[in-house]
């Protein structure tokens, strides 16, 4: 058994204020959707913009380290061992059976989670980026063509959707990463320190 | 007067300094203190006048192009042919909620009119001596004209309403005129649709003196705004009318020397008003919601209540004497036998509405819908027209008597000695025989009355714009971006915080509370499986 440094003190950073500004950004859309009353709409609405405008910045560094590291690969989908994966959370988990994956520094993420993170990442997060945006400066190009064919609620439904998938996909995430490492709350360790507990060849996979 | 007639030089240099003067407006009731000219010493103004005509010669004598100019502006025509749609309007011409109409009413209704002797149809409109210098230019607060003398003041103490009106010294108040004041200008305007408050909602004579929380313009510690501070003159036509509105101003602010955009709240403060703040949002706002609208969070603020509601169809009731009733709640009355049950109004939410600038009026002749409330203005505009804006209204519902034969809006004969006079005889076939009657004779409809009357619900939009409160009192973002806020009823358009897609909230939730409910229970069968297994 080994300890192996997984998450690089910047994956440590990006991971954690984009958890906070993720989570903010929900409650203050929410409240501008008027699903609740908190903070206002006025604040709502001027923290919601100044999240993200943060959220973007971040996703600007992140997506420089992505490339300049390389690390981009470990998003790239695989179906093999998609399906032992799935079997084991629908059933193995249960029974105490081993995870079907191996966890390397090269490939941290099992083929489940490399399918859920790039749909995060190609589908959901574009989503809310571009119709955010959209909404944003929806008063620089109402007038132009684009104003034309593309009507401000069919916008906001594309960005309220993005939010609900968010939503789903945070439940789910939150769920396996706090609660099915071994211990239980290995993932949420390694998240922290950067470390995980590796037994050589044999090393448990981690999910989250 | 030879001597000045000799001078006319002066003539032009008197109103420049009337001109001038009224930028910076402290003095609204005061002689003015700045002028060059100090109308007590002129000996054509040392009197004595027997009537108003005869102020009005003294003034022409210096002023000699005055009255011509009064003569092309709407306070003396009452007559607008409105450019865009086509329409005649002005006074003499629209049908309201309140009085109905000028028409048949005439020396009651032109007690308000900037003239003398509008006592019939017979009027004289090229008439130099009967334009009223006075009643624009008094600084003394002493000049009135009396309410049913067709535009004259009361030469003499004259009873009317219980209440004696004073006779004006003609002569002082010709010494000590100046320019139009707050109070000049609210003689007639604060007191629309027959007294105190009536009409707008947003004038009343809590604009006399107002507090800065009232009108930030207009309050006397602070900018001091005359009416025609903003309502600039020129040769005596006013800026800004609202038969014909700038709901949408798309210059900037008006520098001297260019042409003036003036009433519109864009002249001075152009189109960015606010701190940028976080996105510039409230300037974003600019292309569709009209300043009104935030900065004038209620009408009738003043402490003034305002007319809502007239239904002229329960007039008549009169006591055993035969005197019109009068029922009061505390000092407003609510039923008057002459007029009908009114509902009054204080502090109350503007109604929202598109608005481009041009109301198109149910006029005379025309034909209405009974059995549906008829909109005697239609606001022009929607959310598609990029010229026009959400405006605040106040809304005047009522009813009042129609033509029943004809489908048609019905003047009445409501003021006069004569028999047909309602307020006399409160017979309102006759009254709106005679009403109608004087309506063809003057070319305000071809239509004859059928000889049926009847009451038709009616309503009419009047657009706000005074009484605009301090910022710190403008609307916030939740009182429209909210599901029942005020523009809860301004639909076809989406507003984030009040619109959404019902089905995207429920299948998102749906699959929330799916996923929520899913790693509940793998994590409870994981639990329990361990167990068993340890």
């Amino acid at each position: 058994m080994s300890q192996v440094k997984l998450f690089t003190g910047f994956e440590r950073f990006w991971h954690w204020s984009q958890m906070a500004l993720i989570f903010g950004l929900l409650f203050t859309g929410f409240e501008i959707h008027g699903t609740y009353e908190v903070l206002g709409f006025q604040r709502a609405y001027e923290t919601h913009q100044i999240l993200a405008w943060t959220l973007i910045g971040l996703w600007v560094l992140a997506i420089f380290w992505h490339i300049t590291t390389g690390e981009w690969r470990q998003y790239v989908p695989t179906t093999k061992g998609l399906v032992p994966m799935v079997l084991y959370y629908a059933y193995g988990i249960f029974s105490g059976e081993a995870k079907p994956y191996t966890t390397t520094r090269a490939a941290k993420h099992n083929p489940l989670q490399r399918l859920a993170y790039l749909a995060f990442k190609v589908l959901i997060a574009p989503a809310l980026w571009i119709s955010g945006l959209l909404l944003l400066f929806y008063t620089s190009w109402k007038g132009t063509a684009l104003g034309g064919v593309l009507p401000l609620q069919w916008v906001a439904w594309v960005h309220l959707a993005g939010a609900f998938a968010l939503l789903v996909f945070l439940i789910g995430h939150v769920y396996m990463a706090v609660t099915t490492g071994d211990p239980w709350h290995a993932y949420l360790k390694a998240m922290v320190t950067g470390y995980e507990d590796l037994e050589g060849e044999q090393g448990r996979s981690r999910v989250g | 007067m030879k001597r000045f007639a000799a001078h006319g030089a002066w003539a032009p240099v008197l109103a420049a300094c009337f001109w001038l003067a009224g930028i910076g407006g402290a003095w609204a009731d005061q002689p003015d203190a700045k002028s060059t000219a100090d109308h007590s010493k002129f000996e054509e103004l040392a009197g004595p006048f027997a009537t108003g005509p005869d102020v009005t010669r003294a003034c022409l004598q210096c002023h000699t192009e005055a009255a011509e100019q009064v003569h092309k502006s709407i306070h003396w025509t009452w007559n607008l042919d409105q450019p865009q749609t086509g329409q005649r309007l002005g006074k003499r011409w629209v049908v309201n909620n309140y009085c109905l109409s000028l028409t048949a009413n005439y020396a009651r209704c032109t007690s308000c009119h900037v003239g003398y002797g509008w006592k019939d149809s017979s009027f004289d409109f090229s008439s130099q001596e009967n334009v009223d210098c006075l009643v624009c230019h008094d600084t003394t607060g002493t000049y009135v004209k009396f309410p049913t003398g067709a535009g004259h003041p009361p030469y003499e103490d004259t009873p009317f309403a219980g209440k004696v009106i004073k006779a004006p010294d003609l002569v002082q108040v010709a010494q000590k005129v100046g320019k139009t004041s707050r109070r000049s200008c609210g003689a007639c305007h604060f007191k629309g649709g027959g007294g105190e408050a009536v009409k707008h909602g947003d004038m009343d004579s809590s604009l006399t003196d107002p507090p800065k929380s009232l009108d930030v313009h207009m309050a006397p510690d602070g900018l001091d705004y005359s009416c025609s501070t903003c309502h600039e003159f020129k040769s005596h036509e006013q800026a800004g009318s609202r038969y014909l509105m700038k709901a949408k101003s798309e210059s900037g602010v008006s520098l001297p020397g260019q042409e003036s955009n003036r009433p519109a709240c864009e002249s001075c403060h152009g189109q960015s008003p606010h701190k940028a703040g976080v996105g510039d949002k409230l300037n974003t706002h600019v292309d569709k919601v009209a300043c009104q609208t935030c900065h004038i969070p209620e009408f009738a603020r003043g402490g003034k209540a305002t007319k809502m509601f007239w239904d002229w169809s329960t007039a008549g009731r009169l006591d055993p004497q035969g005197k019109a009733v009068v029922e009061k709640q505390g000092d407003l009355v609510v039923y008057d036998g002459k007029k009908g049950t009114f509902q009054w109004g204080e502090n109350l939410v503007p109604e929202y509405h598109w608005f481009d600038g041009n109301v198109r009026y149910t006029l005379l002749g025309e034909t209405i819908d009974p059995g549906d409330r008829t909109e005697l203005n239609k606001l022009s505009g929607g959310y598609d027209d990029p010229k026009a804006r959400i405006w605040p209204f106040k809304v005047m519902r009522g009813r009042q008597p129609y033509d029943k034969g004809n489908d048609i809006l019905v003047v009445g004969h409501l003021f006069g000695k004569d028999d047909a006079a309602f307020w006399k005889t409160f017979d309102w076939d006759k009254a709106v025989k005679a009403g109608m009657e004087e309506a063809k004779r003057v070319g305000q409809t071809t239509a004859d009355y059928s000889g049926e009357y009847g009451f038709a619900d009616t309503l009419m939009y009047w657009p706000l714009t005074h009484m605009v409160a301090p910022k710190d009192q403008a609307l916030g973002c939740a009182e429209c971006h909210s599901k029942d806020g005020r523009l809860a009823t301004l639909t076809g358009f989406y507003m984030p915080g009040r619109d959404s897609n019902p089905w995207i909230d429920r299948i998102g939730w749906l699959l929330v509370l799916a996923t929520l409910a899913g790693v509940l229970l793998h994590g409870l069968v994981r639990l329990v499986t361990r167990k068993r297994q340890a």
